[in-house]
């Protein structure tokens, strides 16, 4: 079998094409937004309200409606409950976040047991990519180019929220609001990304892009290329690998994920564990052979090289 | 003539904490004014309360005359953030960062148009750090990342320039560069309000000083304020012999 028979198998099954489709999507849209995610420090925001979406998705569903409605609803209800607990009790915000999530989610799971078809529910936990319908696909795309477009278009005032709120501020910007509209592009996402790998393992994909990536470059702008380049990969690599070991394809995905942070960990060339050793002993090396050959030109080269980059 | 700045009989609450007393203070165009007092007497208060990130519970304030909201959308105030309170790790280039200062006059979506990409080479020209633009911002010492924000708020074009700290971590030589700066920018017209705890550089700095203590208990030239009464009823004894000494 040859490497393009490995890739177009999978592919001749419509099934495993919107389940590609979906993952492609889901883990683009989820990895631009983990990019402000994880400069904010809203990982643990992250968790709790893709966690705290369940009950408001089943609510949605027993009701017939959008589950991007129940999910935005119950996204800002996790925000109100852990800014009022943490703001008008004794309890600090860490523990305010546990609280209210781990409750907002065992409603859903009170909710799924109390609700007729149960399996299909199930899927929303952990994810059903090989069971997305045309409709669950035709969702995704909508949910995912509202996300998108909202945040590219106002992609600098997301980072200027990000790294001085106060000047934001100052210049007559909405610091408030800016928030407020990244909390529901993120409860939308979850949406989106529940389908592919379910409400527990959503986090991951709205985390780890953007970690790799702040490893990986000192520039924003190049961030919200490597994220989303390199969660497509992981999601492709996952469902494909999932597809010939015959194993759970929104876990596959994820190890993917966390596989690939592992690596820009260890081997990033200027933030990475060996790879800031292995360039630090390159410069010294430089600087070495600069004064052996003790011409001012190689030095300062030398150094311009060390401070640059 | 309209004060650049106005703040008259604010008065601050957070919970039960009184943060700032009844404090008024007046400052013409084109001075420098330097801000002193301990920890904990109002003064980063003081700051929040004229960009309006702290609504007073009592007092006003204006600012050219306007109150803080007309300001801030005008561009008009410019800040320059403690250094703890920067996230100097941020994926951001020192010409990403003067760039902010441009967003209030851009359109929806923050492009930067020919005149925006001017204004930042120009500001960046100003504070000498055209050859480290790209640098990211934490690559910066501790006076270049000051002048980083200062060009900021020349970006901005902001008539008053709000520094808090500015010298904690700077080094002698790029203090008085920074103090330079701040002279040429007032003598251009910037009203600049300065929160510093070094005292003997205060007379080469400002024109005048304000001791505040939650609320102004003296507002002069610096020779006026920096004297040893006053200072002790602002700091307490053993902390002027600590003051000196520095």
């Amino acid at each position: 079998m040859t490497l393009l028979d490995v890739l177009l198998e999978p592919l001749g099954y419509d099934f495993m094409v919107r389940a590609l489709a979906t993952a492609l999507i889901a883990s683009v849209v989820c990895a631009v937004l983990s990019c402000w995610l994880v400069l904010i420090g809203w990982s643990l925001m992250g968790d709790a309200v893709s966690h705290a979406v369940l009950p408001g998705v089943v609510l949605a569903y027993i009701v017939g409606a959008p589950f991007a409605l129940g999910a935005v609803v119950f996204g800002f209800l996790a925000v109100a409950l852990i800014g009022a607990v943490r703001d008008t009790s004794r309890v600090k915000e860490d523990a305010a976040i546990g609280i209210v999530f781990t409750t907002l989610f065992a409603l859903g799971l009170v909710l799924i047991s109390i609700t007729p078809s149960q399996t299909d529910l199930n899927h929303i936990i952990f994810g059903n990519l090989l069971g997305v319908s045309v409709g669950d696909l035709v969702q995704v795309v909508v949910l995912g180019a509202v996300v998108l477009i909202v945040l590219l278009t106002k992609r600098r005032d997301f980072t200027l929220y990000a790294f001085d709120p106060t000047h934001a501020h100052a210049i007559g910007l909405n610091p408030r609001v800016l928030g407020a509209v990244l909390l529901g592009l993120l409860a939308l996402t979850a949406v989106v990304a529940l389908q592919a790998v379910g409400v527990i393992l959503v986090v991951a994909m709205l985390i780890i892009p953007g970690a790799t990536a702040y490893l990986l470059t000192d520039r924003f702008s190049r961030m919200l290329l490597i994220a989303p380049a390199m969660s497509a990969v992981c999601a492709v690599v996952g469902l494909y690998l999932s597809y010939y070991l015959d194993t759970a394809s929104g876990g596959m995905i994820v190890l993917a994920q966390g596989t690939a942070f592992a690596l820009a960990y260890l081997f990033g060339p200027r933030h990475g564990l060996l790879g800031s050793r292995i360039a630090a002993r390159r410069r010294r090396a430089a600087l070495d052979r600069g004064r052996a050959s003790a011409t001012p030109s190689t030095t300062t080269r030398g150094q311009a090289g060390a401070s640059d980059t | 003539m309209t004060a650049a700045l106005d703040v008259t009989d604010v008065t601050v609450h957070y919970g039960e904490v009184l943060a700032l007393d009844g404090a008024t203070l007046r400052l013409d165009a084109g001075r420098i004014c330097g801000l002193i007092g301990m920890n904990g007497s109002g003064k980063s208060t003081l700051f929040k309360t004229i960009m309006g990130l702290v609504k007073p519970d009592a007092g006003t304030v204006l600012i050219n005359g306007a109150p803080p909201a007309a300001a801030r959308s005008a561009g008009v105030i410019g800040y320059v953030p403690q250094s703890e309170d920067v996230d100097w790790s941020f994926p951001l280039s020192v010409r990403d960062v003067v760039m902010t200062g441009r967003y209030g006059r851009m359109g929806l979506t923050r492009r930067p148009r020919p005149a925006d990409r001017a204004a930042v080479e120009e500001a960046l020209a100003r504070v000498e750090l055209t050859e480290l633009a790209d640098r990211q911002i934490g690559q910066l010492s501790g006076g270049q990342k000051k002048r980083a924000f200062v060009a900021r708020g020349i970006a901005q074009g902001a008539s008053i320039l709000l520094l808090d700290e500015p010298f904690a971590g700077v080094d002698k030589r790029s203090e008085a560069t920074i103090t330079r700066l701040l002279r040429e920018l007032a003598a251009e017209g910037a009203t600049i309000l300065v929160s510093t705890h070094d005292l003997q550089a205060l007379p080469s700095l400002a024109d005048e000083a304000v001791l505040l203590m939650r609320r102004v208990l003296l507002h002069g030239s610096p020779e006026e304020v920096l004297t040893p009464d006053a200072l002790a009823l602002a700091f307490g004894l053993d902390v002027l012999s600590d003051g000196g000494s520095r």
